[in-house]
């Protein structure tokens, strides 16, 4: 195990050097000089200019420039945003989990619903109700999220009123943050109204993220069942006169869900794309929106240290799902 | 030379036409996938004849009619049948040229994908060694970024607008084809057919292009009708985030992104555009769908 686990970190070292040397590329490609574009439209004064070329070492040839870099990233240091003077790993530290709550409760949503679905959907083959879930599954995977957003908000919130257009939660309530979960928080400070606030701007925001991993979900599932249900060891369960219940929910199930749970871990880069425009579409304090504002704000170091953490995280969370899967599935180690 | 080409060819025909009509026999199976089929012919249609079929110009102002409702509606008419936008274009026509701009982008960005991915696979495939190895790390470098933020990132350093728009989405879509084309070719490689061609005396160029590619289509073909659907949503994406075609094309992503402060006011101005947009990805993964069932035997049931 800890052989397999060396060596997918091993093979992750290539791509970890292309994430960074994309996120140093990316303002040295920039159209103009890289001095000028993260001054912003203001520009700077020759003596400053000169200046801050020393201070970033854009006089240094361009290898020493990349060590400068990584070795600034690899001590945490991600520069300083141009347009509010802070930290960018500070602003991205509360920023993150936001874009964490929002992207956990769309997952939860697409696994409670997809999962039981697409079991059943696979038991009744055929059936009206594997048609139209397929059906319907399909749409949702050819849903532009941008604009089923503003369906909901234009039904729930214009039309039906239910629920607030845009934001994390009502002015009104303030307090102290400790997970960063403002559903958690909220309830930690024992602050119902503040809770039914947090919840009821999640509700949409999550269901618009969670709406194409439920339509992967619920057709991945429905065809590892699928499988699953025609292998002999199913047949065996049966014939031994064990209930419907007990062999689909147990000797199949389990084995079901091995292609599911890597389903869902690839998600995640989906779910960070979703998030961009999820985010921007409810005004969601994350790191969506952060990155989009950035671009149009021309905050070129924000958008530089966002796409490397951004892409840190996929990458992590792709290595875990690895090690999981390796864990359910020994086949894999062996591999 | 165009003796032993011309001579399969002859022999093949009456071949490739029973190919096709099994085809055809496993593809009009699946009920979903003609529906799609027949919806995306008439968007080719009505992208055509976008000049016949629309009652006015994209970009005709009528300042008489800003926010005019759909026909059926109070307060709409039938002059203008979706109603009109807030600067008072006619919705219908817009949604008309439309469709060829989201058609255009599934072309362009499918064959630039197409192009890039049949070429590295083949080489990392075909070559393997170190070329394999780097081809194949810049492309999991690539998958490495969520999509749409590595779209986003190539627009900011192309400039927006519609054309590097579809570029980023292309670099962006490009790895899924140069993966499979690699596991295609390191499949069909050690066949015997290939190696036949190879003892007759075919250069690397032949053996990969002539005959080894043929035998990889089927994936592609499929994952092609996937890109095309997935071109359109990023595309449309982009242009509501501001980033690709910029106003006043009438590109359906970037029409949602200018009603967007109308939501509350005028739901037509809305959803038509996104509706547009679902019914051409949903009739081109239906397709694909369809596509997979005929192309791939191991799901054919016989």
């Amino acid at each position: 195990m800890l052989r397999y686990l060396l060596n997918k970190i091993a093979l992750l070292i290539p791509t970890l050097v292309g994430i960074t040397i994309c996120a140093f590329a990316f303002v040295r490609l920039l159209p103009g000089d890289p001095i000028l574009a993260m001054a912003g439209e203001h520009g700077v004064a020759p003596a400053r200019y000169e200046e801050l070329k020393q201070q970033f070492g854009y006089n240094l040839p361009i290898w020493e420039q990349y060590a400068r870099y990584v070795g600034e990233v690899a001590t945490g240091d991600f520069g300083v945003s141009i347009s509010s003077k802070r930290p960018v790993l500070e602003e991205f530290k509360t920023l993150f989990p936001a874009t964490l709550e929002l992207s956990f409760f769309a997952m939860i949503f697409a696994m409670v619903i997809g999962i039981p679905a697409g079991i059943f959907a696979a038991v009744k083959r055929g059936s009206w109700f594997d048609q139209s879930l397929m059906g319907t599954a399909l749409v949702g995977y050819s849903m532009p999220i941008f604009w089923w957003g503003l369906l909901l908000i234009i039904f729930f919130s214009g039309y039906l009123g239910w629920t607030p257009v845009s934001g994390r939660i009502g002015l009104q309530f303030f307090f102290k943050p400790i997970t960063g979960f403002m559903t958690l928080d909220s309830l930690l400070h024992g602050k119902w109204d503040a809770f039914r606030s947090a919840l009821s701007h999640l509700v949409l925001p999550a269901i618009v993220l969670g709406t194409i991993p439920l339509a992967v979900i619920a057709r991945q599932t429905r065809s590892a069942m699928l499988e699953v249900l025609g292998e002999d060891y199913v047949r065996t369960a049966r014939a031994k006169g064990l209930s419907g219940a007990r062999v689909i929910g147990v000797h199949a199930l389990r084995n079901a869900l091995i292609p599911v749970v890597t389903t869902i871990g690839l998600q995640v880069g989906t779910l960070l794309a979703g998030a961009i425009l999820t985010e921007t579409i409810f005004a969601w304090p994350g790191i969506g929106k952060w990155m989009v504002d950035s671009i149009f704000k021309r905050d070129y170091v924000v958008v530089q240290s966002g796409l490397l953490l951004i892409a840190l995280i996929v990458m992590a969370v792709n290595l875990i799902v690895d090690v999981l899967y390796a864990v359910i599935n020994p086949r894999i180690r062996a591999a | 030379m165009t003796q032993t080409e011309i001579a399969p060819m002859a022999a093949g025909s009456p071949d490739r036409l029973t190919g096709l009509k099994t085809f055809w026999h496993y593809f009009s199976v699946n009920r979903g996938a003609v529906i799609g089929l027949f919806v995306f012919i008439l968007l080719v249609l009505a992208a055509l004849f976008a000049p016949l079929l629309a009652p006015y110009a994209p970009d005709i102002q009528d300042k008489t009619a800003f926010l005019r409702p759909p026909a059926w509606q109070e307060g709409g008419s039938t002059q203008y049948l979706l109603g009109t936008d807030p600067v008072g274009r006619d919705i219908l026509s817009r949604l008309l040229y439309g469709a060829r701009f989201s058609l255009l982008i599934g072309a362009v960005v499918v064959t630039l994908a197409l192009t890039g991915g049949i070429t590295l696979g083949l080489l990392a495939g075909y070559f393997r060694g170190w070329v394999d190895v780097a081809i194949m790390r810049v492309m999991d470098l690539i998958l490495a970024f969520p999509s749409l933020l590595l779209a986003l990132v190539l627009v900011t350093i192309l400039g927006p607008g519609l054309f590097n728009a579809m570029l980023a989405i292309a670099l962006v879509l490009q790895p899924h084809f140069a993966r499979l084309v690699r596991a295609a070719v390191m499949a069909e490689k050690s066949r015997e057919y290939v190696v036949a061609a190879k003892v007759a005396g075919a250069g690397h160029l032949r053996l990969m292009l002539a005959t080894i590619l043929p035998n990889c289509l089927a994936p592609l073909i499929v994952q092609g009708t996937l890109s095309f659907s997935n071109a359109i949503l990023e595309a449309a994406a982009l242009g509501f985030l501001g980033l690709g075609a910029q106003p006043p094309t009438p590109e359906w992503g970037t029409m949602l992104a200018s009603a967007r402060e109308f939501i509350l006011r005028a739901w037509w101005v809305v959803t038509f555009p996104g509706l547009a947009i679902l019914i051409t990805v949903l009739a081109i993964n239906l397709i694909g769908d369809g596509l997979r069932d005929a192309l791939d035997p191991k799901l054919r049931r016989s």
